[in-house]
């Protein structure tokens, strides 16, 4: 662990009335690092990344933020139609930046929705919503991006080139990415580390380790691992039919002790 | 101009310069049903204060505030005040308001006027109250619009924004009570969110800006509550409603106006 982490969670377990979402995660993300988070539905991706920024308290755990401005673009954002709000005005309301014009054309421009300025937010497809609230992150000129499935509704072309920005962005200007993502050939090809999350941290570290760890394939098949090979490790703990871990004969309960992920 | 008719008109225009930018804020976060909870329980208030003898206003002022700090306290442990909870307080209260004001016989209580509204009965002490009560939430909006405006889009964005958004939300909360004490008078218990929610839907057709259908609120709302009491005083209706009444007849004109664009 370094001492410049931009984000720190050590044993996070966040609980809704009674049902653990959350349990004993741990996660760092360092400037210039893309930390991308896979799981299944319903496996407290979501709610990861609100415990981190503090929208979601925890029950127990820690978590430092470090970090001098987040730019978050949430899973989904509606605007309703009674809110007249212009992308331009939503943009400028940031609040950290310049907000005139050029800079705010310029943004969008970076995320290919240069032609939306003068829309309504609320008139926005799926798509271009989801590039204006990347430009809007961007905008801030954080030095982190929580990023909760940043392309979803985004087509094909568009997906590989937002992806392409975010990965610029934090390798070339050293802005630490913590990303949700579904998107596993994506996420394999442009991510530093790759924590995959089944409530607790079933398994983290580099892209290729973590798809050839066992608890990754059996979440997303052996398709998910595309032509890897199948790598052995010896597996340290199973589940029971609701997910919960089970220290198997010589393992141990992942918690703040160990060093692993 | 008679005197009761100045009164009253001066009353209903700082209503209606405060309720329209309010409203606007109440339908962009879908708080008309809190409001509506809010003026069903202001009965109770009444009744409170007749029975410490002060004055009823000042009661009502009492309960609304008490009730909305409960109901931003059962907010904020995450679980949101459900339309059947307000429901629920609001018949409740209402209920109540009307079983102890009919065990006070002692006392004549004008139920009618407090329903529907005396608008034509204000003193310039009532007056005095409604300019004291929409200045005060004029205001109030003004110092917190931005974070206001933030949490319309997006409550989780605006927080990580910076935004104090458990204090942005108390004071809407108590925004929405000192505007259903004030409004009382004016419309009554039952009309209440109609003064809240008419003059902004008006506008919304025609703003492009939060501040645009403000201003175009309060512009509809003053001239609801000219045209009923004018029709109030011409057909000698009961004025509450006819102001009511108005403000719907223009919500269908501004309706019909966009339609045939």
């Amino acid at each position: 662990m370094t001492a410049s982490a931009l984000i720190r969670a050590e044993g996070l377990t966040v609980s809704f009335r009674g049902h653990t979402v959350l349990d004993g995660v741990r996660l760092q993300v360092d400037p210039g690092r893309i930390v991308t988070i896979v799981g299944p539905n319903g496996a407290g991706k979501s709610t990861l990344l609100k415990a981190v920024l503090g929208l979601v308290a925890a029950d127990r755990g820690r978590v430092e933020r470090s970090a001098r401005t987040i730019g978050y673009v949430p899973q989904k954002l509606s605007v309703d139609r009674i809110l007249p709000l212009s992308v331009r005005r939503f943009l400028a309301m940031a609040g950290v930046g310049s907000t005139d014009k050029a800079s705010l054309d310029a943004g969008l421009e970076r995320v290919g929705a240069g032609h939306v300025l003068g829309r309504q937010v609320a008139d926005l497809s799926g798509g271009e919503l989801q590039r204006v609230l990347l430009a809007r992150a961007l905008l801030r000129r954080p030095d982190l991006l929580v990023l909760d499935e940043p392309v979803g509704g985004v087509d094909m072309t568009g997906q590989a080139e937002l992806y392409d920005l975010i990965a610029a962005v934090a390798h070339d200007e050293g802005v630490g990415v913590l990303m949700v993502s579904h998107d596993l050939h994506v996420v394999m090809a442009a991510t530093d580390e790759v924590v995959c999350l089944n409530r607790h941290v079933c398994c983290a570290g580099h892209p290729e380790t973590v798809s050839r760890h066992p608890e990754y394939l059996a979440l997303f098949g052996p398709r998910a691992a595309g032509s890897l090979a199948i790598y052995t490790h010896s597996h340290d703990h199973g589940h029971s039919p609701d997910g919960s871990v089970q220290p198997l004969d010589g393992g141990h309960r992942h918690g703040p002790e160990c060093d692993h992920g | 101009m008679d005197e009761f008719l100045l009164r009253a008109m001066t009353a209903g225009l700082a209503l209606a310069a405060a309720a329209g930018p309010l409203g606007c804020f109440v339908v962009w976060r879908r708080m008309a049903y809190f409001g509506d909870a809010l003026a069903h329980t202001a009965l109770l208030g009444v009744v409170v204060g007749v029975l410490l003898g002060i004055w009823p206003l000042a009661g009502v002022v009492a309960v609304c505030v008490a009730v909305a700090l409960l109901l931003a306290a059962t907010r904020q442990d995450g679980r949101v005040a459900s339309d059947s909870l307000l429901g629920i307080l609001a018949h409740g209260a209402l209920a109540l308001g009307l079983v102890l004001l009919s065990t006070m016989d002692k006392v004549r209580v004008d139920l009618m006027g407090w329903l529907f509204g005396d608008i034509l009965a204000v003193s310039w002490a009532d007056a005095a109250f409604v300019w004291g009560g929409a200045v005060s939430v004029l205001i109030l909006l003004w110092l917190n619009r931005r974070s206001l405006i933030a949490m319309a889009v997006d409550e989780d964005l605006a927080r990580v924004d910076g935004h104090d958004v458990g204090r942005a939300r108390i004071v809407m909360m108590l925004l929405v009570a000192l505007s259903v004490a004030a409004a009382m008078k004016v419309v009554g218990v039952m009309l209440v969110t109609a003064m809240l929610v008419m003059p902004a839907a008006t506008a919304r057709p025609l703003s492009r800006t939060p501040e645009q259908m403000a201003l175009w609120a309060a512009i509809f709302g003053a001239a609801a509550v000219a045209i009923g009491l004018g029709a109030s005083w011409h057909f000698d209706a009961p004025s509450g409603p006819s102001i009511v009444v108005a403000a719907a007849a223009l919500f269908m004109l501004s309706r019909l106006a966009t339609l045939r664009r």
